[in-house]
């Protein structure tokens, strides 16, 4: 994409810089300051979040029960899982999509900016929510991010209420999100950048608000219903009033499915901005990746009951689902094979975003590969609700959205702060991650494989060894991203080397064409593109 | 910029359009879900009503072997029996079998009892002309109440089905339940 834009006019926008003190993080309305704080958060969330794996991973470091009881351990798991989905995640790709979205496609800002700061701003209640029901009497939610019933009605505890109404904060709130974006992107791109011209991250963050303002709403009656079948009498998973518990399930992945796809198009249109970077090559095959992700989201509609093969679905079926969900693995193939046509023959240099993008391609497709063997209805039977499932899914989202959010870090955050972080320590933190990773989530494979169930505080004697190793990968993959928030807090404190507008020589699109720092205001005037 | 903005109200209506049909699709999943089980039979709840004397001819040729299991989801220990483990049956033939509850407790409860028919597509044809599951019982303190069931096999029941499992599943009933919730 060339792009004609004097650089130096947007340093003298300055009219109105940031309002002074803690009152511009409130009221602010700029989608950097909002990028900024959504990041924050994620980042604070994915620390809280970590925090919990650690006592899961402390307490499995034996078998037997030590450190914590029983219903605590569960609390831990289903909190852990819906603070990395709803908090983490979620709201660090959706700092993405405020920070670059409007300078990717030459917009000022985004098109709601007020909805912008309020969809922020029910966040932190509703997570302050979530966390404050581990302390009611009775405990927090134990009953896994996937909340199945009759486990979250009948068998509960009275904080169920709140995480339902934290459920639905989040719910609003990512609903709002997603509207913001699909709005942003329709009516407020600059002349000139049509629909195939626009930069991948933005198709798939396109793509991807179409599937929250999709599915989230149908979580939002889940929970409804669970709330008022605890509470109000209604049976619409009580066998006993003419409901159904299996109904739950069907609601639950029909939004659930969709949901895992939220959490990794992104990640693929950060992977199809930094790879072709570092490549000194255009990404291979632009029009195809489109569609790959515009074929994917299609397809996650229909593949919802491939995490309910167990619960004795007619043959028929089991066997549509398992179709679909293999089809699935065409375009996400297509996406792998496009970066590594990409990456060959290329200029290929390895600075830390690119060491990240090509772990992420390489484990993410690991993950992948588990997931086929999980379709595979008749063996699913036997991995069903063990580790190996953990381990398929840690590989998506660990390896794959979260490994994809710290590569994106690593590549937009000289253009953030206009400093070069610390090189030295990001190699350390990537090393560090990329071991240790491993070594907490591939021993989960084999003692997945054999029979070791997930979700439960205890083991048998012959699982010890694994879970020893896995646990001390843990520590370590958690210890190690303390490196990161040291690495982010010296850069915010502009301790480094100043950087150009083009940060790097490789890098195409409209973001490098402002100034670094970025200035608080970009774009005003809309740029050419030719 | 007041194009602008009226552009963008008008896709946020849309896209706020959008978000309130699934949130009504979430539910209106509810009563698809019913009207796609019964129609295919999954689930096992389908079974039929019928008057009692709306029997078709006895088909001789065939024995249907009809077992009968049964849970206590009551959690108040009764004992819930059917009087015969099976019966082998003709499809057309009218048969009764009666089951036994006891409740141990001195006060009277109320249950129901939820059937579920394996494999599912059976409950197509399996035709109830009286069944203590249509109602919610109550059940006298300290004694074993006796209740009917009466039924027959629709002889159009598919030729590779030769056993099918009839369970029911006793729930207490603590406080009523307010609304069957879009349910038959
Ligand atoms: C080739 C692509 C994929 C296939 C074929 C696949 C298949 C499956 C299957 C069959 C299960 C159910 C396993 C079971 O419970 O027995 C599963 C679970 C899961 N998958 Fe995938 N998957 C794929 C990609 C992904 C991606 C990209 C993500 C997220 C980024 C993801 C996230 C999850 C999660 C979170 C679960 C576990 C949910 C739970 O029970 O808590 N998967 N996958
Ligand atoms: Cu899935």
């Amino acid at each position: 994409m060339n792009t004609l834009t004097e650089t130096a006019s947007h340093d003298t926008e300055h009219h109105h810089g940031p309002a002074k003190g803690i009152k511009r993080w409130i009221f602010t309305t700029n989608h950097k300051d909002i990028g900024t704080l959504y990041l924050w958060f994620a980042f604070i969330m994915f620390l809280v979040g970590g925090a919990m794996a650690m006592v899961i991973r402390a307490e499995l470091f034996q078998p037997g029960l030590q450190i914590v009881e029983p219903h605590f351990f569960n609390q831990m798991t289903t909190v852990h899982g819906l603070i990395m989905v709803f908090g983490a995640v979620m709201p660090a790709f959706t700092g993405m999509a405020n920070w670059m979205i409007p300078m990717m496609i030459g917009a000022p800002d985004m098109a709601l900016p007020r909805m912008n700061n309020l969809s922020f701003w029910i966040l932190p209640f509703a997570f302050l929510i979530l966390l404050a029901s581990l302390f009611v009497e009775g405990g927090g939610p134990a009953f896994g991010w996937t909340f199945y019933a009759p486990l979250s009605t009948t068998y509960s505890g009275d904080s169920t209420a709140l995480f339902v109404f934290a459920v639905h904060i989040m719910g609003i709130s990512s609903i709002m999100g997603a509207i913001n974006v699909i709005v942003t992107i329709w009516n407020m791109r600059a002349p000139g950048m049509t629909w195939m011209k626009m930069p991948l991250f933005v198709w798939t963050w396109f793509i991807t608000a179409y599937l929250l303002i999709a599915v989230m709403p149908v979580l939002a009656g889940a929970v409804t219903m669970v709330l008022t079948d605890k509470y109000f009498g209604t049976s619409f998973f009580n066998a006993a009033g003419g409901g159904d518990p299996v109904m739950f399930q069907h609601i639950f992945w029909f939004f659930g499915h969709p949901e895992v796809y939220i959490m990794i198009l992104p990640a693929f249109g950060i992977i199809s901005t930094i790879v072709p970077t570092f490549s000194r090559k255009p990404l291979f095959g632009y029009p195809s990746m489109v569609y790959a992700t515009a074929s994917i989201a299609f397809l996650s509609f229909i593949v919802w009951a491939h995490h309910m093969f167990t619960t004795g679905m007619p043959v028929f079926a089991e066997l549509f689902f398992m179709y679909c969900t293999m089809l699935i693995s065409v375009p996400t193939g297509v996406k792998v094979f496009n970066w590594v046509a990409t990456m060959w023959r290329g200029a290929l240099s390895f600075e830390v975003p690119m060491l990240f993008s090509i772990a992420f391609i390489v484990l993410f497709t690991l993950g992948g590969f588990s997931g086929l063997m999980l379709a595979i209805t008749p063996v699913d039977f036997q991995y069903h609700d063990t580790y190996f499932v953990v381990a398929h899914f840690h590989y998506v989202l660990v390896t794959g959205a979260i490994f994809s959010l710290i590569a994106a870090t690593y590549y937009w955050l000289p253009k953030w702060t206009g400093v070069m972080y610390d090189i030295g320590l990001a190699k350390l933190h990537f090393w560090c991650s990329l071991i240790s990773v491993n070594v907490l989530f591939f021993p989960m494979h084999f003692v997945g494989l054999a029979g070791m169930p997930r979700r439960i505080p205890d083991y048998s004697i012959q699982f010890a060894n694994w879970n020893q190793l896995i646990s001390l990968g843990g520590f370590a993959f958690g210890l190690s991203q303390l490196i990161f928030l040291a690495l982010v807090i010296k850069a915010c404190r502009k301790q480094g080397e100043p950087v150009p507008a083009k940060v790097w020589d490789g890098a195409h699109g409209l973001e490098w064409e402002v100034a670094s720092p970025a200035p608080y205001h970009t774009f005003t005037t809309p740029p050419e593109i030719k | 910029m007041a194009n602008q903005s009226n552009a963008n109200t008008r896709l946020v209506n849309r896209l706020l359009l959008v978000v309130v049909a699934m949130f009504g699709f979430g539910f209106a999943l509810v009563p698809l879900y019913d009207v796609f089980c019964d129609l295919t039979g999954l689930n096992g709840r389908s079974v039929q009503r019928v008057d009692a004397l709306a029997q078709s001819l006895v088909d001789d040729s065939r024995v249907i072997k009809i077992e009968f299991v049964t849970f206590d989801k009551t959690g108040k220990q009764m004992t819930f029996r059917p009087q015969a483990q099976y019966l082998q049956v003709h499809p057309g033939e009218m048969k009764e079998v009666t089951f036994t509850i006891n409740n141990p407790l001195s006060h009277l409860q109320i249950v129901q009892a939820i059937p579920s028919v394996s494999p599912g597509q059976a409950s197509l044809y399996l035709n109830k002309a009286e069944c203590f599951c249509f109602n919610q019982q109550s059940l006298e303190p300290e004694r074993v109440s006796e209740f009917k069931l009466k039924f027959f096999i629709d002889k159009d029941l598919p030729k590779n089905i030769e056993v099918l499992t009839l369970a029911y599943t006793l729930y207490p009933i603590e406080q009523p339940v307010v609304a069957q919730v879009l349910r038959r």
